[in-house]
Order: C-alpha cells, then structure tokens, then sequence
C-alpha cells in the first residue's frame, strides 16, 4: 500500500508578514520559509502507518511518496518530509503562485501516475488559507473524501476517520482509495533527528513540470490590492475589576 | 444574475449564518435563491423563506443529505449551478468541506472566506490568518464562495419566498456516516453568540478551564472559546477553537483570559465590538488589541470580576 502526501513550502509560522507599502503583495524576501504545519501533520501520519505507531500497524502502508509544487526550494521542503520518514519526493517546479485548483489538477496527474491507496493533507497552508486542496482533489478523482481528521484508523479496503466539525466531532467511513486532511490534532510532528536529516539527502527526488501533466497553472483569480488589515484603536489599562466592570458599562456591553 | 446560497441549518431551522450569506449576496446584485439540503428539513425550508429577499427556497430532502457530507451535496449542486452565476456557502465546517468539491467539480477556482463584497466579481478576503487582506478579481463565468459569516449582517426574518422540493441525490457514496459527539450545552453557540468569553493555556488544566470560565460565561449569557494553545493542551473540546484554523468570532463583548494573543488567536475573534483581556503578563500581545486591559492574576481577577458584575446588576 502506498499513500502519498502533498507539502507546501509556505512562510514560517512564527514570522509576521509584511504588507508591501504600494499595496502589490506580501514582502517575503530575506524571510525564513519552512514546510506548512499542517502538511508537516500530514508527513507523519504517513510515516506512522509505514513505521507504526499512533495506532497504526507497522506497515500498514509499505511507501510514502511526498510531492510539493513550487519553486526550486520547495526541495528543502521536500527534505523535511523525506527527514521525517518520506521514502522519496516529487518536485513539480512552477514559479509564482499556483491556485489550489490547478495543485489539484497537478495532484491528478501525480497520482493517475503514482497510483497510491491513500493521499494525505494538510487541510490548509496558512499562507493562502484558502482550505480547498484536499476537497478539490478528490472532486476532480471522484474519491471520497474525510476533511480535518483528528484520528484515523485504517480498515481493510476502508479508513475510518474522525473530523473536527464546529459542533463537535464527526466519525465516518471512506473507501479506499481516499483523500483525508488534517487538522491540527492528529499528531504532533515528530523534530527530525540528525542522522535522519543526513539519510535524506540522499533519497531521490524526481522534478517534473505542470506541463508533464498538461496543467496551466496562469490564476483564475486576480489580486488586484492586498492591504495592511484595519488597526483597532489602542485601548486602556484598567487597574481594578470595578474599573473595568464601570467601562463596559458606558460601553453598553453588558 | 442569479445566486444560490446554500444554507447552514440543522433540519430544524436556519442558523443566523445563513441570513448573513444571504446579505453578502444580495451585495453582488443579484437574485437571490437558498438551497436548503437536509433530511425531515421542512422546518429549515420554511424558516429560509422568510428570510428578507430571498427570491426562492430549493428544499431537497433525502437521508442521504441527513448528515450534509460533501459528496452527496457536490451531487446535489452541481446540476442546480446552471441555472446560477455564483454559489455560496457559509464558511462553516460544512461550507469549507463542501464548497471546494463543487467549484473543481464546475472547474472553477473558489474564493475562500470572503469578508467583503464589492460588487458580483470583486471580493475582499484575509490571507496570513488575516494579517493582509486582498481583494481579488474573479472573472470566471461562474463563481463559488466561501463566506465569514460574521462580516455580514444578518437579513432580517420578513420575508414569504416560495417553497420548490427537489430530490435529493440516490447514492450510493463512497463515504458513510458512522457517529458523531456534538458537544451538548444549554450556552449560545459560540459563532453567533453577542458575548464570548474565552480560555487561555495559563487556565493550566481542564477542571480549572471549566471551574473558572462556566460561572463567568453563564453570569454573562456568554459562549465559551478557547486559543489553539488551550485546545491542544486537552483543557477544552475542538469546537471551542478561536483563531485561524478554528472559529471566526465578532461578538459585542469578547473576554480572554489567560490568553496570550498569538496572530493565530487574534484572526478569529479580532473584529469583536469590544475586547477585554485579563492577563498577568503585561507584555501580552492580547493587550494590544484589547479595549480594556488587566493585568492580573485570573484565579483573584475573575471572581472579583464576577462579584462586580453581581453589584453592577448583571
């Protein structure tokens, strides 16, 4: 059995981002990119069902291919998937911003290819956040589909799979093969050791382009301002209860 | 033009979120019509055709729409998206699960967790967990949304659109519902609610989570929230999450205590009318964007808070 995961190289999750003064864009320059959270959530869980571990069997799945779509330097991004545990990497290069329609249709392609049981995701890059990678995907494939996995056990020929729903929690049962994202608790990433880190340079990864897939990656979507967000009023320190209890008061909170 | 809203309810009635995706359509200008999919959903349907400007109701009823999952409703809605220029769906758990199938399913790119409607291709839209927000250009032929339901007002309840049935899709699926735990609580659900009062990791445990907050939350009518950091720590379920991978908040009072105020935090609950913090570390990022700041300890701060609250008649 093999499942593949997709990753994204997104900017690292303790930066801020900058707002470019003329309103074109974010300035990413000189800032420190890494592999999104939840893509790294997604590596593994698939390294869990090859290696076994967090109720996963040991092979439960027997390969482990990651993919990105991005710039030359998603290959580090590739690499920490590989340091986790990924067996190899697939690099589709494309330059600029690809909309999760066309990673979608790229993914299509990565797996007609590849042909895994499963594919893992994150449920979405705190870049863009546009949560729609992993539903996208099993759209254009007609699988089913388990979005924002909190636990995921796997059955013969099915996954069973637990989602975090804004009311609580929702179980279901999806044929293999699948399309599950994850969300933020379905494990905690593991920090990849040395000798790990050093196993992955050496593991192969394949560079494609979107074209080998006959995808046009050119947005459908045109940004055409990106702005600082509306800055609140800076508030007051209160020193006592009372105080504060009198302000909400006048503020005609409560 | 014509666009389909497709409801969040739960086969009862319509939730409040509803009546805001309504409000974000008709600023596109358009017709505007609401898919209610649900099973034994007639309460649903009848309440969406009241609600203002809503041109008609589209009630499909089936127990394979019962639990609202994404495959049965992307077979429900992609035939229905000929006759629309644009679909949107509330950015709930049920909207962001569904949309993204419908729109790859009309090879169309979505527009995710719109805020702003300025007119029927242009939408404003916060990326970065909201620390940039751009306004794109969507000049495909169809459009599908997914909108913050708290950016909006919510249409009012005066309306008498009429009522269309429409069948609900056969099957088979290649998903099954097993079970669910929906969190049980007599409290206002916390996206809607006008008051908030939400946890931090400084709370330290779970009983101390629900000792400290449940008496304050129900002093004030309030929902109970939490950040990511007291979510992930086991002090409070999932649907509790406030923040950019959780829920969007934009209650008239939002109260956090022992919350540090990560960027993630602040995307969800930084558009409430006001903000107070209660925190003993007075660096706390939560202090920059709160209106009403205290520094203090939460164990002597919130029942003082609580005893105030008692004298000032609340």
């Amino acid at each position: 059995m093999k499942v593949l995961v997709p990753v994204k190289r997104v900017l690292d999750y303790n930066l801020k981002v900058r707002v470019k003064p003329d309103g074109s864009g974010v300035d990413l320059s000189n800032l420190k990119m890494s592999i999104n959270p939840f893509c790294e959530i997604a590596i593994e869980e698939a390294v869990r069902m090859k290696e076994g571990g967090g109720g996963h069997a040991k092979d439960s799945m027997t390969e482990v291919v990651a993919v990105s779509i991005g710039p030359e330097q998603a290959q580090e991004t590739l690499r920490n998937a590989l340091a986790i545990g990924a067996d190899r990497g697939i690099l589709v290069k494309a330059d600029g911003e690809v909309e999760p329609l066309a990673v979608a249709k790229i993914l299509k392609g990565v797996i007609e290819a590849e042909k895994p049981d499963l594919v893992i995701l994150g449920k979405q890059a705190i870049d863009d956040d546009n949560n729609a990678t992993a539903q996208m995907l099993a759209a254009l494939l007609d699988w089913p589909q388990a979005t924002f996995a909190s636990k995921v056990v796997l059955g013969s020929g099915k996954a069973t799979v637990t989602r975090e729903v804004d009311g609580g929690l929702q179980t279901l049962d999806v044929d293999l093969p699948a399309i599950i994202s994850t969300d933020l608790r379905l494990n905690e990433p593991r920090y990849a050791s040395l000798p790990n880190i050093m196993k992955a340079k050496k593991k192969p990864i394949d560079v494609k382009a979107p074209g080998d897939y006959g995808v046009d990656t050119a947005p459908r979507l045109q940004t055409v301002k990106t702005a600082e967000p509306g800055k609140r009023q800076a508030g007051i320190k209160v020193k006592t209860t009372a105080e504060l209890v009198g302000k909400l008061k006048e503020a005609g909170v409560i | 033009m014509a666009v389909l809203v497709v409801a969040e309810h739960d086969n009862a009635s319509v939730k409040d979120a509803t009546n805001k995706v309504v409000t974000a359509a008709k600023a596109m200008g358009a017709d505007v019509d609401v898919l209610v999919a649900g099973s034994n959903a007639g309460g649903a349907a009848a309440a969406a055709a009241k609600i203002d400007g809503v041109r008609k109701v589209l009630h499909a009823d089936g127990a394979t729409l019962a639990k609202q999952m994404a495959e049965p409703l992307e077979a429900l809605i992609v035939p229905l998206a000929a006759n629309y220029d644009a679909i949107l769906f509330p950015a709930s758990t049920t909207g962001k699960n569904a949309a993204p199938r419908v729109a790859a399913k009309l090879d169309v790119m979505q527009v995710s967790g719109v805020i702003g409607v300025e007119g029927a291709d242009t939408f404003v839209r916060p990326i970065y967990a909201g620390n940039a927000i751009i306004t794109v250009k969507d000049s495909q032929t169809k459009h599908v949304l997914t909108v913050q339901p708290t950016a909006f007002k919510a249409a009012g309840n005066g309306g008498s659109a009429s009522v269309e049935a429409i069948a609900a899709p056969a099957g088979p699926f290649k998903s099954a519902f097993v079970s669910e735990e929906m969190a049980k609580s007599d409290r206002p659900e916390l996206t809607a609610a006008k008051r908030v009062v939400s946890g931090g990791r400084a709370l330290g445990s779970s009983e101390e989570f629900h000792k400290v907050l449940e008496p304050l939350a129900d002093k004030l009518g309030a929902a109970v929230g939490a950040s990511r950091a007291a979510v992930d720590a086991g002090y409070a379920p999932n649907d509790y999450q406030v923040g950019q991978t959780g829920k969007v908040v934009a209650p008239e009072l939002y109260v956090a205590i022992g919350i540090s105020g990560a960027i993630q935090h602040l995307a969800g609950m930084k558009d409430s009318k006001v903000i107070v913090a209660i925190n003993k570390d007075e660096d706390a990022p939560i202090f920059q964007v709160a209106d009403y700041g205290l520094v203090a300890d939460y164990k002597t701060a919130v029942p003082e808070l609580m005893d105030e609250l008692g004298k000032a008649g609340v």
